[in-house]
């Protein structure tokens, strides 16, 4: 048992380091700035209450994503993460008008693929030769239930206005 | 003629000046607003973010500030994280499901020229059993076995 240098939080909180110090195990000494980012945005009083709901098992991924959130925020002070969700989420729905022209484009294509041989030769053709439009059938569904996945995601938030029409991230 | 605190003063419990920075992104008819902000930042590190701001940024800030503060009360170990990492998710689920169309598309494509090819090379020998044509396309409409190996 060397020296207890005290962790990062206390340090710079000047304080003493107790031994269940709830910040130690994820703020260590070596690392003074990721506490100072994280205590900026959020505050050492609310990080604590936040650790303190959560399992032990769970703290270390919640510091992980409060230590990001503090750093989008101090990067971009205006929406913070936030940005890069509706960045994100402008991806999402330029892929998936891509798609959905993809999708478009093999349906043609396999409809023409039916339909040519009809006209050159007859004895190709089968009386129920329908099911080969459907030959991707785990496609087709998906295109004629094309949905946006970034809906389900602000299902309870609701998509209000306030994000803009042009917030892009930078 | 009576003047209301906004919701950050009156959840405060204090006077709300005129010059209050919260009043005009914490308006008194939505408190839960204000009290998810202060349960995740405070009310001290919501007062500073906004002054270091331009007035015409404050209103967006307050906005994000409140989202990031519902994402986190929502979801106490990812917050808004949770969201990004479902959004890369998705993006990369629908950038294979592309890549799969347009190497199938680039499959069918290839299979009909090679057909067309075929069927000029027949149409050359008039003389050709209508059962080999028949099954000249059953090998092309095996479309399931073949894309399987773009998959």
């Amino acid at each position: 048992m060397g020296g207890n240098s005290p962790c990062a939080s206390c340090k710079l909180l000047r304080r003493r380091c107790a031994k269940e110090c709830i910040f130690a195990p994820y703020f260590p000494s070596d690392d003074p700035h990721k506490f100072s980012i994280v205590h900026k945005i959020f505050g050492a009083s609310n990080v604590s209450k936040m650790l303190q709901e959560l399992p032990l098992q769970q703290r270390a991924d919640a510091v992980s994503s409060l230590v990001y959130e503090a750093n989008a925020r101090v990067r971009d002070p205006v929406y913070g993460c936030v940005g890069a969700i509706s960045y994100l989420q402008n991806q999402v729905s330029q892929l998936q008008m891509q798609l959905a022209v993809a999708q478009s484009e093999i349906l043609c294509f396999q409809m023409q693929q039916e339909l040519a041989p009809i006209t050159t030769s007859p004895v190709l053709l089968e009386g129920d030769d329908k099911p080969s439009l459907f030959l991707h059938q785990n496609n087709l569904p998906q295109f004629l239930t094309y949905s946006s996945s970034n809906n389900v995601i602000f299902d309870s938030f609701k998509k209000e206005s306030f994000l803009g029409q042009d917030m892009i991230f930078s | 003629m009576a003047s209301t605190r906004c919701a950050a003063c009156k959840y405060l419990r204090r006077r709300c000046p005129s010059d209050c920075i919260f009043s005009l992104y914490f308006p008194s008819n939505n408190p839960q607003r204000f009290a998810y902000v202060h349960k995740i930042f405070g009310a001290s590190n919501i007062g500073k973010i906004l002054q270091v701001l331009p007035v015409y940024r404050r209103a967006d800030a307050a906005d994000s500030l409140y989202y990031e503060a519902r994402c986190r009360i929502k979801d106490p170990i990812y917050g808004c994280v949770g969201i990004i990492n479902l959004l890369h998710q998705e993006i990369c689920n629908v950038q294979s499901q592309i890549a799969k169309i347009q190497a199938e598309i680039a499959f069918l494509s290839n299979h009909a020229q090679s057909d067309q090819t075929q069927f000029q090379q027949l149409n050359i020998a008039p003389n050709v059993d209508p059962i080999f044509l028949s099954e000249q396309k059953c090998v092309s409409n095996s479309f399931d076995d073949s894309s399987t190996l773009f998959y």
